[in-house]
């Protein structure tokens, strides 16, 4: 294939309600997510466009209305993505104590089985970083986080859980997260923590937004 | 108002739903067939995003506790109040005091699977984020952020046109010819709804691709708003594909590693990762959202345009009913103003 033309963004349709434009590379990095933000920006306030929705290193655009001419839509958000620079959002830091394993985190087992890591290490490890939040999805006041160790990556479960409790957190591929509310998931929940992320009543009612950092603070292990 | 006489599972308020929220992972949620939801709008002179009950579970019954006038949409569920048999697709008078009872869906193989029962001036909850669609795994917005069960009292709002609450005098007494008739689409004698491919479209076998669009797909008892589960031949990737987490949206196909398709729908969550297979095109979601649990349905492919034109056809409906109650809502106003002789 033409190393030039695997390198263009690639841009697919959700039906006529939203596109999704994916830069190109693998991983998910700050620095992408970054202009994902500053593309998400730019192009909240085009006509076309009712809502810009950052994802994990891309961006869903909704329509206003689904234009006529798809093709100058998106050619024009190419052009606007090669001019993006990253956007360092820095927002606030919130600390979040876990207790990693127990009733509250009844896949750390699957982990420890997938990494060969021990618990002591799969906590210190998913403890560690200061993590990005590079997005916000899945269900109401949900972060998904970037920077977690690849040494702790576990793949999805074969078969989703009926239901994780909120507070949740959890580890699906490279990715980790907290579940905001009680749901169905099909990642590996190692733990548990006790925190409000949305309030419809509230302005804006997601505790956190892209930008913020959490800090997972190690308040137990249970083995 | 209406008072819930059944604990009839899962009924719920929708309007048209909630837009704005996704970046806060907020889901759409609202009337999972909003053609149904909109006509019976159209037929009681309500905003077109007015709230009504969405009922997929039966026999539901309620009380009405003040005269109201309303239309029923969606399902035919040979409705009775108290003994009466009631029109589908109608707009009626209730006194206060009368029992409403839908019964289990008409019409056979082809029936819907969802009643609308719509108020003159709307379901009146609360709005909560700009919609007063149930948001169910957020617990906010419809009423107490739930399902209804029994006893749950639901007040009509006041009408666009200065009617008090309920408008117990709107016009009333005509209906519609369902757009299941209007606007019928089958293949092979099964319903059927249009698919817009989806980025990892390419991204699968041959055989699956051909498959899709050849074979007949049963919708599963583990189906419900949040989607569709569908069984028949195992959709497979050319290879393993494990995708960044990206946004969303109602009708999005999506194929687990399993190769049962899943139907997003109105409630699903805005954002996923697993392979999107195709789309089914907003135009037709409501045919999907009508197909009954066990039923069987088909997905023809279409481009971009088509996709559009299915759209404007819908739009085009909509605009035929708006212009026939128009001229409904004159002659009964005519009628009620003009002195008895």
């Amino acid at each position: 294939m033409n190393i030039a033309l695997a390198r263009q963004p690639a841009i697919s349709l959700l039906g006529t309600t939203a596109l999704l434009f994916e830069p190109p590379g693998e991983g998910m990095t700050l620095p992408v997510q970054q202009r994902i933000w500053a593309l998400a920006e730019t192009t909240a306030s085009w006509p076309e466009v009712r809502e810009a929705v950052p994802g994990m290193n891309n961006l869903m655009l909704a329509f206003e209305q689904p234009p006529r001419d798809l093709a100058a839509l998106e050619a024009r958000l190419v052009d606007a993505w090669h001019a993006t620079r990253p956007l360092p959002l820095a927002g606030r830091v919130v600390e979040l104590p876990v207790v990693y394993g127990g009733a509250g985190g009844p896949h750390l087992a699957d982990v420890v089985a997938h990494t060969g890591l021990s618990i002591d290490e799969i906590v210190a490890r998913h403890s560690a970083p200061l993590y990005p939040v590079y997005a916000l999805g899945s269900h109401p006041g949900y972060c998904y986080l970037g920077g977690m160790d690849e040494r702790i990556a576990t793949p999805r479960r074969r078969v989703p859980v009926v239901s994780i409790p909120g507070g949740a957190v959890s580890i699906g591929g490279a990715q980790t997260g907290v579940s905001a509310s009680a749901g169905p998931s099909g990642w590996n929940t190692i733990g548990s923590t006790s925190m409000r992320f949305f309030d419809a009543a509230a302005e804006p009612p997601a505790a956190l937004r892209p930008g913020d950092f959490i800090r997972f603070h190690v308040q137990g292990v249970v083995r | 108002m209406i008072e819930v006489l059944s604990s009839a599972a899962l009924a719920s308020v929708q309007d048209l739903g909630r837009t704005g929220g996704l970046r806060w992972g907020v889901g759409t949620a609202g009337a999972m067939d909003d053609l149904a939801l909109a006509a019976g709008n159209l037929l009681l002179g309500n905003a077109p995003g007015a709230a009504a009950v969405e009922i997929p579970v039966f026999p539901f019954e309620v009380r009405f506790t003040a005269d109201c006038v309303f239309a029923l949409t969606g399902a035919d569920c040979a409705a009775r109040l108290d003994a009466a048999a009631l029109l589908p697709w109608w707009t009626h008078r209730a006194r206060a005091g009368q029992v409403l009872t839908l019964g289990l869906p008409q019409g056979g193989a082809g029936r819907a699977s969802r009643a609308m029962l719509c108020v003159a001036g709307g379901i009146d909850v609360p709005p909560a984020l700009g919609s007063r669609s149930t948001q169910l795994r957020g617990a906010f917005g419809g009423h107490e952020g739930r399902a209804l069960r029994r006893g749950d009292v639901l007040r009509a709002g006041a009408t666009a046109d200065g009617g008090g609450a309920g408008a117990a005098t709107a016009p009333h007494g005509f209906g519609l010819v369902p757009p299941a008739l209007a606007l019928p689409l089958a293949v092979d004698g099964l319903p059927a709804v249009r698919v817009l491919p989806g980025a990892e479209y390419p991204a699968f076998e041959e055989a699956s691709r051909e498959a899709f669009w050849r074979t007949s797909w049963k919708i599963t008892a583990q189906s419900d708003r949040y989607g569709f589960r569908l069984d028949g031949e195992a959709l497979r990737p050319i290879a393993p594909m494990e995708l960044r987490s990206h946004g969303i949206v109602p009708g999005v196909i999506q194929v687990p590693h399993g190769g049962q398709p899943i139907v997003q729908m109105r409630d699903a969550q805005p954002s996923g990762g697993y392979p999107k297979f195709g789309t089914v095109i907003e135009a037709d979601l409501w045919r999907l959202g009508q197909a009954p649990i066990g039923s069987r349905v088909r997905f023809v492919e279409v481009d971009w345009a088509q996709a559009l034109a299915a759209l404007d056809e819908k739009a085009a409906w909509l605009d035929g009913v708006a212009r026939l109650v128009a001229l409904h809502r004159a002659a009964a106003i005519a009628s009620t103003a003009s002195p008895r002789t």
